[in-house]
């Protein structure tokens, strides 16, 4: 999890070096610090406020399908935002599931954005009409993402469902006739896509777009595709390359803090921010420490108990475990920790690795070794699972293949690979944490 | 629209700017432009606080207890806030 999903003006925050006050904090390293130890309130904060989708995505990562009855009510919702409010928490990213299938949606965003609490929602395109372009065209507090697995119908529709690319591209249309620039093109980047992200680039310069790359992480049903679908060695370090040269003009949310051991940073502030400068609140109100970590091991509480949210943020004791040092663990030998920090606690939790090792694409091998070494599969399976179609254990998934003629099948038992032709899937899954917005650095 | 700084001219916060103390300082997010930027100390804040009810930039720092020799880092971090159109200048009285 990462979590400062920003921009790039890097971050590091020291690199900048100009504290203006006496007082602040001459190391680099200074601000890290400070949010490794949390804040008072999230800087951003990811909310998925239905698991209803009308896709079904072979890798969301919130396991998205069917409504869950216990379902934040509209009041509840909105007494939600009333603590972001207090909290000033400025804006916080809206996902799913496929949020604006709930009815009170637009209801809500007006009146998040009435109590100065900005929304960037995360979408399938399918219910983005001209008219509701225009409208969100005329908001300067809300943004959109729209999420896009392939530059090629071929190559989304296989992890999104058929029919999604076309969806997607035809909400951009609409975005960009109604004069929305700006708005995000949010990629997953898979084995499978990697290879087209000067494509990628192009779509979104064609629809005045800003192009969003994130992390394929082994959360939610993806970590039933996630062998056949991560990117390999080779290719990370090609993604990397790109990143460092398209600096500013590619959002990744600091997903991609772990490549930072091949050599220079990427901009983005380099540090898991999971319940210290960000957490996800679900669409029953349990509040998890990263949009990547639906999982009772990462569960904090709920936003429906006495202390509300702010309570849980402030007073869980799993974050304040989170909040407290980490020791390296078996990474803290290596010359690259200061770089990559040992990577993603979800990659790790949900691949079964211990989470003071390696992350699993460690990109000096450590995870491959890590991986190979593992007592046949540890890896947990993601909480909550609201998938349409029930899925089966991932023990056999380590044998599924993308081709799996079994995924075509409605029933259960076939290893849920890459079930390549379901319906689209959904969610955007990719939250971050201050995604979209542009971590300007530091003043001072 | 990002302006050139003039410590000399007088300053004020963007409208669409919410601060947000923190230990270090504040963060500072701009709904127009989504952008979100660190102020790395609590002086810092309290000058770009008062720069509205000031005459100048200069003297909003001055206000806020920074000497002269802190004047040029606290220019440079003004500069800063101004380039990416978190504070303005300031048109009329």
């Amino acid at each position: 999890m990462t979590v400062l999903d920003g921009t790039r003006p890097s971050p590091a925050p020291a690199a900048h070096g100009v504290p203006p006050a006496p007082a602040a904090p001459a190391r680099a390293s200074s601000l890290v610090a400070q949010f490794e130890r949390g804040l008072d309130a999230p800087i951003c904060l990811t909310w998925e406020l239905t698991y209803a989708c009308n896709l079904a995505c072979v890798h969301c990562l919130s396991s998205s399908g069917r409504r869950d009855p216990r379902e934040l009510t509209t009041d509840e919702c909105k007494a939600v935002i009333d603590e972001f409010e207090r909290m000033q928490i400025f804006y916080v990213n809206i996902g799913g599931g496929e949020p604006t299938v709930r009815r009170d949606f637009w209801e809500l965003v007006d009146y998040a954005t009435d109590h100065h609490v900005g929304v960037k929602f995360s979408t399938n395109g399918s219910r983005i009409t001209p008219g509701v372009a225009r409208r969100l065209a005329a908001s300067d507090y809300v943004d959109v993402q729209i999420s896009l697995d392939g530059a090629t119908a071929e190559v989304n529709d296989l992890v999104r469902g058929q029919g999604s690319y076309d969806t997607a591209l035809a909400a951009m249309g609409h975005l960009a006739d109604a004069g929305f620039t700006g708005f995000k093109l949010s990629v997953v980047v898979t084995r499978q896509n990697v290879a087209q992200l000067d494509d990628f680039k192009a779509l979104a310069d064609r629809f005045r777009a800003q192009l969003r790359l994130t992390r394929l992480r082994p959360s939610g049903r993806g970590v039933d595709v996630w062998d056949e679908l991560h990117p390999t060695a080779d290719q990370q370090r090609d993604l990397y390359h790109w990143l460092l040269d398209h600096g500013e003009d590619v959002l990744t949310g600091d997903s991609f803090f772990h490549l930072a051991a091949f050599g220079e940073a990427l901009p983005g502030l380099n540090l898991c921010g999971a319940g210290r400068v960000v957490c996800l609140i679900d669409p029953v109100g349990d509040v998890y420490a990263c949009p990547f970590a639906i999982h009772d091991e990462f569960l904090a509480g709920n936003v429906r108990a006495d202390g509300g949210f702010a309570g849980v943020w402030r007073d869980a004791p799993l974050f304040a475990e989170l909040r407290s040092p980490q020791s390296g663990g078996t990474c803290a030998s290596c010359a690259h920790f200061d770089s990559c920090r040992g990577g993603c606690m979800a990659a790790k939790f949900f691949t079964g690795l211990p989470l003071d090792g390696p992350d699993p694409e460690c990109v000096v091998g450590h995870g491959e070794a890590s991986l190979a070494g593992r007592n046949g599969d540890a890896r947990p399976a993601s909480s909550p699972d609201h998938s349409r179609r029930p899925r089966t254990s991932r023990t056999s998934t380590a044998t599924a293949t993308a081709t799996d003629t079994a995924a075509a099948t409605p029933t259960a038992t076939a290893p849920v690979p890459v079930s390549f032709t379901r319906t689209p899937p959904e969610r955007s899954c990719d939250e971050h944490p201050l995604a979209g917005s542009a971590l300007r650095r530091t003043v001072g | 629209m990002a302006q050139t700084y003039d410590g000399t001219r007088p300053w004020v916060l963007d409208p669409q700017v919410s601060l947000r103390p923190e230990p270090f300082g504040a963060l500072a997010y701009h709904f127009g432009t989504r952008r979100l930027s660190f102020l790395k100390s609590r002086t810092l804040l309290e000058v770009v606080r008062s720069l509205g009810d000031q005459p100048t930039g200069d003297a909003a720092c001055a206000s806020a207890g920074v000497g002269d020799g802190e004047l040029p880092r606290y220019r440079t971090a003004l500069a800063t806030l101004a380039a990416t159109d978190m504070i303005r200048e300031r048109v009329g009285p």
